[in-house]
C-alpha cells in the first residue's frame, strides 16, 4: 500500500486539518473509559478466544496474535530466512527458498487465507502470498510451520493472492503487474502489444493440503489487485478487481486514473474446470519451483516444474466477463450470503454493491456494453444492487459481521465505517490512527462470521506509542463490534507491515496443536535415535557428526580430528519428548545461524572451520538448571594434519567406575550442604 | 509454556519453604521439620506410603518367565529415550544407574515415575530425594502406559543379568 502513498498526500493533509478541528476529544474519553480496557483484558494464565494471523508485509513472515488481548503468540517464518530458529539456514530448510531465480531469501507477504470447508474456516492450513518473487506458501496449523512454497510462473507482483474457494478447491491469484509472456527483451513502451496478465488457479489437495498449479487464464495486460471467490449461490465464481485498464506504463498515478471506472473480472471457474477437462488449454514451457517438506523426514524436497497449462478466454466462451467498477479499486468483497459483491474504488467517492443474481441475469440476457479484447463487459447498471453514497474517502476493504452489516476501511479519511448491506445506509463511523489498510473480523470473509471484534491494520502510527526514531511499529486497533456502535478497546503494535489478517476461533486450532514430534516417527536419514548411536564419520573432506541433545548435555561433547577446509555437518537430534523443550545448537565462527531443534526432530547445520584451534559449541535455548553446562568443544587441526577423528562424552567417568562413584558422592554432598 | 518447567520447580520450592517457614512459633528447626513431615505424611496418598508412587499404576502384575518380546521393545525405548541419562550398571550419570532398580522400587513406582514424572517429582518423597541428588529434573519422555510395562520387563531382565536377582522390592 505504501506505493500508493503519493496519491494520498493531499488527502492526508486534509485529515490532519479535520483532526485538528474535531473529534479527538471523544476518542480520548472513550479510551479512558475503564470498561474498554476490561473488554480487551485476558487475565494472566487465561487464553484468548481467537487466533489472529497477520501477514508481515516486507518482513516476509506471518505473526500470530491472540484476540482480544493483542498478545504476540508467535512469529512464523515463511518467505524470509529466520536466524532465530535456523529456518532457511539449516540444511533441511534451505530448499524452501528455491525459485527459478535461484535462492531467494526474502519476500513481501500480503494476504492471509485460512483453509475452508463449506465456507467456514476449518483450522487446518494457512496460505500467504509472496508478492515480489511470486509464490504461495502453506503453513500447517498443527505445528505453525511453513511446509510448502509454490512459485507461480510468468507473473509479477503476486499481490492479488491467494484467495480461497469455499471448500479450499483452489487458491486464486492474479498478477499485479502485467509482463511479457513468455518473458522477453522488449521496449517497455510496447506494453499494450506485448504485456499480458495471468490469473492463476492453484488446486489444494483435500487430504494433505499439497498445492499444484492447475491452470492459468491469459488476460489483458491490466493490474490485478485483489480478489474474492463466491460462496453459497455464487460458489464457482471468482471476482478480481483490476486497475490500469488504460494499459499505461508510466506515471501511473495520473495515466492509469484517466477513466471514471476500471474493470472487475468475473470468472466462472467451474466452466474453466470443464474446459480443462475438454483439453481446451495450451501447454507452455516455463520454469517454476515447488518446495515441499516431507512429513516423515521433515526435510524440504524441491522440484523444478517446466510445464504450465493456459486457458485463453477467446477459445473459452462464457468463462470470463468484465464489469465496470469505481476508479482504482482495491477490495472486492463477497458478503456471507454470497449475493452481494462490494467493489471499492480508492479514488471514487462512492462504493458499488453488485448483486450476484443481477450479474447472472445480465449474462443470461447478454446485457453487455461492448467488450475488451473479446471479453464481454457486463452492463454496470444492470448488475448494480446499489451505491453506498459518500461513505468516506478512499475505501479499501470490507468485511461482514454476519448480522447484515458491512465494515469498510477508509484509507484517506482514516476511519472504519459500518453500513447496512441491504439498505446501504451508514450506521456508524469510528476514526482510526492512522490510514487503515485492511481490516479483519474473525471469520469475516466466510459464510459464518464471528462478529464480535474487528481489527483495523493501520499504516501510520505516529502519536500512538513512545517514539522509536523515524520508524514505529505499525499499529493495529481492536474494536468491539458486538453493539450498535463500534468501540475502540485496544491499540497494539504489529511486526513488519501487516496487509491482511484472518482470525479464527481458538477451539478450531488449539486441540490439534502438536506438542512434540514423536521420535519413533522420525525418518530423517541422519537422525540419531538414542545416545548410544552418536558418532562422527569422515568421508573425504566431509565430516558428519551424529549428535543428540537432552537436558542437560550434548553427545558427543568433545570432538577432535576436524581439519581446516572440512565441511562439517552437525546432525542434531533432540531426544526430548516433552512439550516446549527445544534445544539449540550454535558453534563459534559458523557463518550461517543457529539451529533450534524441536523435541523429536533432527536438524543439520553446516560448519566450515576456517582456522586451527578449539572452538566451543553450546545449547542456545535455556532448558534446565544445568543449561549452561550443555556445551562442548570442537578441535580443528591444520589442513593435511593426521589428527584422528575422536569423540566422547564423559570418557573418564565412563571408563572408571570408581571415579564415577566418587564424583557423584561428592556432588551429592555438595547438594546437601545448602540445606 | 516455558513457565511450566519452572512451575514445577516452584511447587517444589514452595514445599521446602513451607517446610522451613510454616511453623513460625517454633525456634527449633528440626522440630518444625519433623512436625511438617508428619503433617505431610498424614496427607500423603496411601500409594506413596506403600512405595508405589502416584499415577495410574496401582497394581502391576509380574510373572515368570520374562516376556522376551517385551524385553526387546523395552530395550529399544531405553536406547532411544533413556540411555542419554541412565546406564544399565549401577553407575550414576545424569540419572541413577538402572542396575537393581526392581530390587529397590516396586513395579508400580517404576512405571509411575516413567509415565507421571512431573507429579512424582512434586509429590513423591523418594522421587524428590533423587532430584536433590541428581539436580536434573527427569524429562517427561511421553512413554505410553503399555511401553512403560515393557521397560519394566527390560529392567527385570537387566537385573537378572547384572544383579543376579530381580523383583526384590515387591514384598518389601
Ligand atoms: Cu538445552
Amino acid at each position: 500500500m505504501k506505493t500508493h502513498y503519493l496519491n494520498y498526500v493531499a488527502g492526508l493533509s486534509l485529515i490532519f486539518l479535520m483532526a485538528s478541528c474535531g473529534n479527538q476529544g471523544s476518542e480520548t474519553s472513550q479510551v479512558l473509559g475503564g470498561s474498554a480496557a476490561e473488554q480487551a483484558y485476558v487475565a494472566p494464565g487465561e487464553y484468548d478466544e481467537f487466533y489472529a494471523f497477520m501477514s508481515g508485509g516486507y518482513s516476509g513472515q506471518i505473526t500470530a496474535y491472540g484476540l482480544p488481548s493483542g498478545r504476540l503468540l508467535k512469529e512464523i517464518p515463511v518467505f524470509s530466512k529466520y536466524p532465530e530458529n535456523g529456518y532457511g539456514y539449516s540444511e533441511e530448510t534451505k530448499a524452501m527458498f528455491n525459485t527459478s531465480y535461484g535462492e531467494v531469501p526474502w519476500d513481501d507477504s500480503h494476504h492471509i487465507e485460512l483453509s475452508q470447508k463449506d465456507g467456514e474456516f476449518d483450522g487446518r492450513w494457512l496460505f500467504v502470498n509472496g508478492n515480489n518473487t511470486p509464490r504461495i506458501a502453506r503453513v500447517d496449523l498443527k505445528t505453525f510451520e511453513t511446509v510448502e512454497i509454490l512459485e507461480i510462473p510468468d507473473v509479477a507482483g503476486l499481490h492479488c493472492a491467494p484467495f480461497i474457494t469455499e471448500n479450499s478447491e483452489y487458491l486464486v491469484s492474479g498478477t499485479r503487474f502485467s509482463v511479457p509472456i513468455p518473458q522477453k527483451d522488449v521496449p517497455i513502451d510496447t506494453y499494450k502489444k506485448n504485456f499480458k496478465g495471468l490469473i492463476n488457479y492453484v488446486s489444494v489437495d483435500p487430504e494433505h493440503g499439497h498445492m499444484e498449479l492447475a491452470f492459468q487464464i491469459e488476460m489483458p495486460g491490466f493490474n490485478y489487485d485483489l480478489a474474492r471467490n463466491g460462496k453459497g449461490k455464487s460458489h464457482g465464481w471468482s471476482f478480481l478487481t483490476t486497475y490500469n485498464s488504460e494499459q499505461e506504463h508510466s506515471l501511473l498515478e495520473v495515466n492509469a486514473s484517466q477513466k471514471d471506472k476500471d474493470l472487475m473480472a468475473v470468472i466462472n471457474w467451474k466452466k474453466a474446470e470443464q474446459y480443462m477437462k475438454e483439453g481446451k488449454f495450451t501447454e507452455r514451457q516455463t520454469s517454476y519451483f515447488h518446495n515441499l517438506m516431507n512429513e516423515e523426514t521433515s526435510i524440504v524436497e524441491s522440484e523444478e516444474k517446466t510445464l504450465t497449462k493456459i486457458l485463453d478466454p477467446k477459445n473459452c466462451p462464457d468463462m470470463v466477463y468484465f464489469i465496470p467498477v469505481p476508479k482504482s479499486p482495491h477490495g472486492c468483497d463477497v458478503d456471507p450470503t454470497g449475493e452481494y459483491i462490494v467493489g471499492n474504488g480508492k479514488l471514487s467517492a462512492d462504493m458499488s454493491v453488485y448483486s450476484f443474481d443481477k450479474i447472472m441475469k445480465a449474462i443470461e440476457e447478454k446485457n453487455f456494453d461492448g467488450n475488451f479484447d473479446g471479453i464481454p463487459i457486463i452492463n454496470y447498471e444492470a448488475a448494480l444492487d446499489g451505491i453506498v453514497k459518500k461513505p468516506g474517502l478512499g475505501p479499501l476493504h470490507t468485511e461482514f459481521d454476519g448480522r447484515g452489516n458491512a465494515y469498510t476501511t477508509f484509507f484517506i479519511s482514516s476511519e472504519v465505517v459500518k453500513w447496512d448491506v441491504e439498505s446501504k445506509e451508514i450506521l456508524d463511523r469510528q476514526p482510526t490512527f492512522y490510514s487503515p489498510g485492511h481490516l479483519v473480523i474473525p471469520g469475516g470473509e466466510t459464510k459464518k462470521p464471528d462478529g464480535k471484534y474487528l481489527v483495523a491494520m493501520n499504516k501510520i502510527t505516529k502519536d500512538r506509542y513512545l517514539p522509536t526514531g523515524p520508524e514505529l511499529a505499525h499499529s493495529a486497533q481492536l474494536f468491539d463490534i458486538s453493539g450498535d456502535k463500534m468501540k475502540l478497546i485496544l491499540d497494539f503494535p504489529t511486526k513488519g507491515e501487516p496487509h491482511y489478517a484472518q482470525a479464527i476461533s481458538a477451539d478450531k486450532i488449539q486441540p490439534n496443536s502438536v506438542k512434540f514430534y514423536d521420535i519413533e516417527q522420525n525418518k530423517h536419514p541422519h537422525a540419531t535415535l538414542g545416545e548410544s548411536k552418536t558418532r562422527v564419520e569422515r568421508d573425504g573432506d566431509e565430516v558428519h557428526v551424529y549428535m543428540t541433545a537432552i537436558r542437560s548435555h550434548l553427545a558427543p561433547d568433545n570432538i577432535e580430528g576436524f581439519k581446516v577446509g572440512d565441511k562439517v555437518y552437525f546432525h542434531l537430534t533432540n531426544l526430548e519428548q516433552d512439550w516446549d523443550v527445544p534445544h539449540g545448537f550454535a558453534i563459534q565462527g559458523a557463518t550461517n545461524a543457529e539451529l533450534l531443534v524441536m523435541p523429536g526432530q533432527t536438524r543439520t547445520l553446516l560448519w566450515e572451520p576456517k582456522k586451527p584451534g578449539v572452538f566451543a559449541f553450546y545449547c542456545t535455548d535455556f532448558c534446565s538448571a544445568l543449561h549452561q553446562e550443555m556445551s562442548g568443544y570442537a578441535r580443528v587441526s591444520p589442513k593435511g594434519s593426521d589428527v584422528p577423528i575422536k569423540w566422547g562424552l564423559n570418557e573418564k567417568l565412563r571408563e572408571n567406575e570408581q571415579a564415577a562413584h566418587d564424583f557423584y558422592e561428592k556432588a551429592k554432598q555438595n547438594a546437601n550442604i545448602g540445606k | 509454556m516455558k513457565s511450566l518447567k519452572f512451575l514445577s520447580t516452584t511447587i517444589i520450592a514452595a514445599v521446602f519453604l513451607f517446610a522451613c517457614g510454616g511453623n513460625e512459633q517454633s525456634n527449633n528447626k528440626a522440630e518444625a521439620d519433623k512436625q511438617t513431615t508428619e503433617k505431610q505424611e498424614d496427607k500423603m496418598p496411601e500409594s506413596i506410603k506403600m512405595g508405589k508412587g502416584v499415577g495410574e499404576f496401582t497394581e502391576v502384575e509380574v510373572s515368570d518367565p520374562l516376556n522376551k518380546e517385551w524385553v526387546e521393545r523395552g530395550q529399544a525405548i531405553y536406547d532411544m529415550k533413556c540411555s542419554a541419562c541412565h546406564k544399565l550398571t549401577d553407575q550414576r550419570v545424569v540419572g541413577p544407574g538402572f542396575q537393581g532398580v526392581t530390587n529397590r522400587r516396586k513395579p508400580e513406582w517404576i512405571m509411575n515415575m516413567i509415565t507421571n514424572v512431573d507429579v512424582m517429582l512434586a509429590e513423591d518423597p523418594t522421587a524428590q530425594k533423587l532430584l536433590e541428588e541428581c539436580m536434573t529434573r527427569m524429562p517427561n519422555q511421553n512413554i505410553k502406559p503399555d511401553d512403560a510395562r515393557k521397560i519394566l520387563e527390560f529392567f527385570r531382565n537387566n537385573d537378572v543379568e547384572k544383579a543376579g536377582k530381580k523383583d526384590e522390592a515387591i514384598n518389601s
